[in-house]
């Protein structure tokens, strides 16, 4: 009897440590949720509350929409999406290819390029920024998309290792198999690789995807004129133009740009925790 | 007629053959990263190490050799404490968000169906932390009627000035970062399956308490991981740049004048773009440096099983 009410306790104990934690955790998420029904009024006075003390304000998603400079946020989520979209497209294409090559096909230079692609994939971005900034604006480049999408057509480090690992379980002996039935290196390619290697590139599409969506600096350097912002810097621009009077709208308009991390996390929780734990993302 | 159809099937064929060479097919589908890597590392890495020694700024360029360099050590107090607050950042934010990952993913080991409903809930933070969203949510909460001040006056205690302060910033900053801890968490939560329940069941029999037994057995087993989650997070933390831009613009006084800031601000806000590409050469040597002085450190640290050591 003992026994059980002392395990009992525990129990109790650890949910609630851990739940109660977990609460706190994902409170300013739900926060930034409410907020986007609350006036500016309540979120700047009674901001420990939770729920709206002043009556729930619908008129902050349509206030919020308007956008920037007579560009709606229509456009600037059309613009994420189109970025996030073609990159994605890309990445998986480009790093699936060269992670064939360098796990399956023995060719002179192999092992040079995986140290180079090695290299890459420690390199922080941030520090060739200037310089490619520089080669875009030399070739006229700054302004469009290009400079945001084309890197993704030529391979991502973190994904061709990613897939370089799933390539290595899968057996040779399909390979050779295929090579006797009259199948070359291509169409080994087509036919054994890329259909077996879906659960990653499912990982990828998504990683990629999100990291795309939320991606800020690249846009910021390259895009100037708010017709051709992504979402994440109008919503700047937007919150350093409406400073401190709508903070409503902010949070709305935050909250969309959100969703579709949102609806990542609840469709692919699984495939993004499996993901994570077998390629060690970085976060 | 006859012997020229010949030869040229003949050379169709050795065509076909050299097309599906391992050579051909390697750098056919190894193409994109070459041209990538060849265009958009490499070169890049060059021109900024040619631009760091001229006074490129879009309009005009001259080559005025280790000035750069020179003006940085000697004349650019602000570089220097850039690099200062973005090491206080970064020793302030790494471990301890390390240390939570750890933690939390050593008391949700159990698997059971709750337990991985409490790991999805510790990892949304990791997916939306890094937006601008958060940012601005993060700024309004540490903002001087913000929710943070107002829990802490329903408490008693005097508001904080958490943006004007120069000791003060780097916690709303850093605990930004530690709030991300769910993918780390993650790569520990795998980590920790690996360790084989035997070391624990045998310890227990020895003896050896819970606190014990996570100090002897849990810590060692997973210093592997430890290594390469605290590579990973400290060459990031370097990089922080969109907290610095958005929710402080670098201040109070620079205070969060963060590296990755002051290159963004000297390369694009004054166009100084030689000055720029010489800091980013300083910064991936001071990331390297660290990196490194961490792998040899390992060596005391960092144990690996008999027989994995290749």
């Amino acid at each position: 009897m003992g026994m059980h009410a002392k395990k009992r306790i525990d129990k109790i104990l650890y949910h609630g440590l851990i739940g109660g934690f977990g609460l706190i955790m994902i409170y300013p998420v739900f926060w930034m949720i409410i907020g986007a029904f609350k006036n500016n009024n309540d979120i700047l006075n009674h901001s420990a509350s939770f729920f709206p003390t002043l009556g729930w304000h619908m008129e902050n998603w349509g206030n919020g929409w308007k956008g920037y400079s007579g560009v709606t946020f229509g456009t600037f989520f059309k613009n994420s999406l189109i970025v996030a979209t073609v990159s994605t497209f890309g990445t998986v294409i480009s790093s699936s290819m060269v992670a064939y090559a360098l796990a399956r096909v023995k060719f002179k230079g192999r092992k040079l390029l995986f140290w180079c692609m090695l290299g890459t994939l420690m390199l922080p971005g941030q520090v060739i920024m200037i310089p490619q900034y520089m080669i875009y604006n030399f070739v006229g480049l700054v302004g469009t998309y290009v400079p945001l999408i084309l890197p993704h057509f030529c391979g991502q480090a973190f994904f061709i290792y990613q897939m370089m690992q799933f390539c290595q379980g899968v057996p040779r002996e399909l390979d050779e198999a295929a090579f006797v039935d009259g199948c070359n290196k291509y169409m080994i390619y087509f036919k054994i690789i890329l259909p077996l290697l879906k659960p990653s590139i499912v990982t990828t599409l998504i990683i990629q995807f999100y990291w795309k969506w939320d991606d800020f600096m690249g846009p910021l350097i390259y895009l100037s004129k708010p017709v051709s912002w992504t979402a994440s810097v109008a919503l700047k621009n937007f919150a350093d133009a409406s400073g401190q009077s709508d903070y409503g709208a902010l949070f709305a308009m935050s909250t969309l740009s959100l969703i579709p991390v949102f609806l990542i996390f609840l469709i692919f929780n699984r495939q993004l925790v499996d993901g994570v734990s077998s390629t060690g993302l970085k976060g | 007629m006859k012997n020229q159809m010949g030869e040229g099937l003949r050379e169709k064929r050795t065509l076909k053959q050299r097309l599906c060479s391992d050579n051909a097919v390697g750098y056919v589908f190894a193409a994109p990263f070459i041209v990538g890597f060849c265009c958009l590392t490499l070169l890049p890495m060059i021109l900024s190490l040619y631009y760091s020694m001229t006074n490129y700024n879009f309009v005009q360029s001259s080559f005025i050799g280790l000035d750069n360099y020179v003006r940085m050590f000697t004349k650019d107090d602000k570089f220097w404490y850039s690099v200062w607050r973005t090491l206080v950042y970064v020793v302030l934010a790494v471990p301890a968000k390390l240390i939570f990952a750890l933690l939390v993913a050593y008391f949700l080991t159990r698997e059971t169906r709750i337990a991985s409903l409490y790991r999805a809930i510790y990892y949304l933070p990791s997916l939306v932390g890094g937006s601008v969203a958060v940012a601005l949510v993060w700024k309004q909460m540490f903002a001087r009627k913000g929710m943070i001040n107002s829990i802490i006056m329903s408490l008693g205690l005097d508001r904080l000035n958490w943006m004007g302060d120069k000791v003060l910033v780097m916690f709303p900053l850093a605990l930004l970062t530690v709030w991300q801890f769910g993918s780390s968490m993650i790569i520990f939560a795998a980590g920790l399956k690996e360790i084989p329940r035997t070391y624990y069941e045998a310890a227990e029999i020895d003896g050896a308490n819970a606190f014990q037994r996570f100090l002897k057995i849990t810590l060692p087993c997973l210093s592997p991981v430890i290594l390469y989650n605290l590579v990973m997070q400290t060459i990031t933390g370097f990089m922080v740049f969109t907290q610095a831009f958005i929710i402080t613009q670098g201040g109070p006084a620079d205070a969060t004048n963060f590296i990755a800031y002051y290159i963004f601000k000297q390369g694009f806000a004054y166009q100084d773009m030689g000055y720029a590409s010489a800091i980013s050469w300083v910064l991936l040597i001071v990331i390297s440096i660290v990196t490194l002085l961490i792998f040899k450190t390992s060596k005391r640290w960092v144990f690996y099983e008999a027989g994995s050591e290749d």
